[in-house]
């Protein structure tokens, strides 16, 4: 018996019961096309992720007031002010740090001839912002450091502020109520895009002092400050000279005493990236379920194949088949099943590929097409061995006495 | 004198050794029992001596013989069929097939035996499904690892010793149950057995149909093959060259109906055999074919 023989019989086996082993083959074809799909949804959405932290830049930093963590000993904590922000400022003492943008945030009610709409995020700064946290006007201009300094009311908006309260219109030179203020939009930001749960084109940036004085009132302090280091590799010498200077400024001795935070955009980066990791693996272990069901399938059909075919398989042993060619045969057949399955259920993943889940761009992983395969073909052999083992040792009189 | 002889004498490969009958299948103190204690069921136990103990059944067959074994039902002729057949283990005894003791054979070399020293037929046909007659016919080839071309060739040759040339692409059901049997001897025949091991092969056929397949073992008989036939009915145990009628587990009698070197009964002289026919329908034909 040479394996083409064999495969051939196989063949012949399966295509006795075509419904049969058809809906067999669509479980290992949902399973393998659930492993590649799901783990594509999962590496394509944190790949979306990666791109949005991305986008507010990898240069910046933000320090914010409070302890930075449950072993800290800080006793009092000092809220962060403009001085703090002109201590970092000065490149002598800081000199891997490009820019520094004090920031005050608040939400507000902006409303432009009667259309109201809440901008969750108001931010007051520096023009150094724009270039710390990646954003760039697509229209207009940025507010310049003279408006900071006059105190203009001037504001740049991001691009669904821009939508939702001028439509197509451009809202350039317009004027707009913010908090019962107005202010003149100079700027429009181009859109950043995002995943997260806030909206970051949801915005409204204006220089520091007009916002301190129409919101938040001038008690100095900051909600945080954003720092540009001077490169991505500059951040973590930026980050030992912002501990220096703000331990000074705050009269600290204990590096453990510090009552402010530093954060990084990478830090941030890696820790979405787990959370999305995480969220891939849950999703490949549910599709990795439904490919074992599938195989569990694979076991059931064969073991029918193999009680229905019992009187076949006592004439081929009657007639001199050995214990090997009868169980290469239901092995063959098994694995065919699942190699069939398996190779459609890559051909629709792949085609599925192509269309947006849950307004997710899937992304395939290629080790995953291959691993789900070839997992597919090892469950066909492992789950095909007991149900052909059976047949294979059965014995013969017992075997053609079935009815 | 290979000429002179043909119209009645065997071919001369079927003329036994000139040291006398060589033996193809011998059994020795076969016992079969199933089943245990007081449960157990005694399918062969030959006679009994003065303590009753099962003495078991011996049995020789000689090659180019035409043996009939009857009985009627639970007399042990099935099982004695299986052990002869390889495909059940005697309880004790032993079984020496074409020289080789079957008892110390394990289960590969059983399949082995079973692919080229026994052709079976069986009562239900045993066709594999959905398999055309000449792949049937290959498939005891194919088992033993005979290359494509040389298995067609053989299959080819037995179906037309069948006469079923023209349906091998036919699948069992599109055949007719003699026909399938018909199949199923061709395929019996194809390895060149020692020996071919009926179990009630015309049972499921209708006479004409019994008498087409009976008349294919009587050639094969003619033409040197060893026939064991299991059967029932009289008529087919008439075309036997020996008759063993086996009774609650032991041989009964033993009857040698023609010489074991020679055509079986059916050839020796096929009008006088024919008009002896214990089917109806033929003594009818018979009879109507003498008023013309």
């Amino acid at each position: 018996m040479n394996p083409f023989q064999t495969l051939r019989f196989a063949f012949g086996g399966l295509a006795a019961n075509k419904v049969r082993s058809g809906l067999t083959m669509l479980g290992v074809l949902i399973g393998v096309a659930a492993v590649i799909l799901l783990l594509a949804v999962g590496n394509g959405s944190s790949q979306a992720v990666a791109a949005s932290i991305q986008a507010l830049g990898t240069n910046a930093l933000t320090v914010s007031s409070g302890s930075s963590s449950s072993t800290s000993t800080a006793t009092t904590i000092k809220p962060l002010t403009v001085d703090d922000a002109r201590a970092l400022a000065d490149t002598s003492q800081a000199p891997d740090i490009k820019g520094v943008a004090p920031e005050v945030s608040t939400s507000q009610t902006a409303i432009y001839q009667g259309t109201s709409h809440t901008v969750s995020s108001v931010v007051g700064t520096y023009p150094a912002y724009f270039e710390a946290s990646n954003s760039k006007v697509s229209k207009g201009d940025y507010f310049s450091n003279d408006d900071v300094l006059n105190s203009r009311k001037v504001a740049v908006i991001g691009s669904t502020t821009a939508t939702d309260l001028f439509g197509t219109v451009s809202p350039i030179g317009k004027v707009i109520t913010l908090g019962g203020t107005p202010f003149t939009v100079v700027g429009e930001l181009a859109t950043k895009g995002g995943t997260g749960f806030q909206d970051p084109d949801d915005t409204i940036i204006a220089p520091l002092p007009t916002v301190q004085n129409a919101f938040t009132g001038f008690s100095g302090s900051l909600s945080q400050i954003l720092i540009e280091a001077t490169t991505a590799d500059a951040t973590t010498p930026a980050q030992n000279e912002i501990t220096t200077i703000l331990m000074g400024q705050h009269g600290i001795t204990s590096a453990s005493a510090v009552d402010f935070r530093i954060s990084s955009q990478t830090s941030l980066l890696s820790t979405r990236t787990s959370t999305n990791q995480t969220f891939t693996v849950l999703l490949g272990a549910v599709a990795a379920i439904s490919l074992l069901v599938g195989g569990i399938g694979i076991t059931n059909i064969m073991l029918v194949t193999v009680t229905e075919r019992t009187r076949e398989i006592g004439i081929r042993k009657a007639i001199g088949a050995p214990k090997g060619v009868i169980l290469s045969q239901f092995l063959a057949e098994s694995t065919l099943l699942s190699m069939v399955g398996g190779g459609l259920g890559v051909a629709t993943a792949l085609i599925g590929a192509h269309f947006k889940i849950v307004g997710i761009k899937p992304v395939v992983i290629p080790s995953s097409v291959y691993g789900a395969f070839g997992i597919a073909v090892a469950i066909g052999l492992f789950f095909g061995s007991y149900p052909a083992s059976r047949a294979a040792s059965l014995r013969p009189i017992e075997a053609l006495r079935h009815e | 004198m290979r000429l002179r002889s043909r119209p009645r004498q065997p071919p001369p490969d079927a003329l036994p050794a000139p040291r006398g009958p060589v033996p193809i299948l011998a059994v020795r103190k076969l016992v079969k029992t199933y089943g245990q204690g007081d449960a157990a069921v005694h399918a062969l136990a030959g006679p009994r001596d003065a303590d009753g103990v099962e003495q078991g059944v011996d049995l020789t067959v000689y090659q180019g013989d035409f043996v009939a074994i009857m009985g009627s039902s639970g007399s042990g002729k099935s099982t004695l069929m299986n052990i002869l057949g390889c495909l059940d283990a005697p309880t004790t005894g032993r079984y020496l097939l074409d020289g080789i003791d079957v008892g110390y054979l394990d289960e590969h070399q059983l399949s082995l035996v079973r692919n080229r020293k026994i052709g079976f037929i069986f009562q239900s046909f045993n066709l594999v499904p959905r398999t055309t007659a000449v792949a049937q016919v290959e498939l005891p080839l194919a088992y033993a690892g005979v290359r494509a071309a040389e298995r067609r060739r053989r299959a080819m040759a037995a179906l037309t010793l069948v006469g079923l040339a023209d349906r091998a692409d036919h699948r069992p059901n599109e055949l007719s149950g003699g026909q399938q049997q018909r199949v199923a001897v061709a395929r019996a025949l194809v390895t060149g057995p020692a020996m071919l091991l009926a179990d009630e092969p015309t049972g499921n056929l209708d006479s004409r149909s019994t008498d087409d397949v009976l008349g294919i073992v009587d050639r094969l008989n003619a033409a040197g093959r060893t026939i064991v036939l299991i059967t029932h009915e009289d008529e087919v145990a008439r075309h036997a060259k020996r008759v063993i009628r086996l009774v609650d587990g032991q041989i009964y009698e033993d009857i040698r109906q023609a010489p074991l070197q020679g055509l079986p009964p059916a050839l020796l002289d096929p009008v006088e055999f024919a008009s002896h026919t214990l089917h109806i329908g033929h003594v009818r034909a018979h009879a109507n074919g003498g008023d013309r």
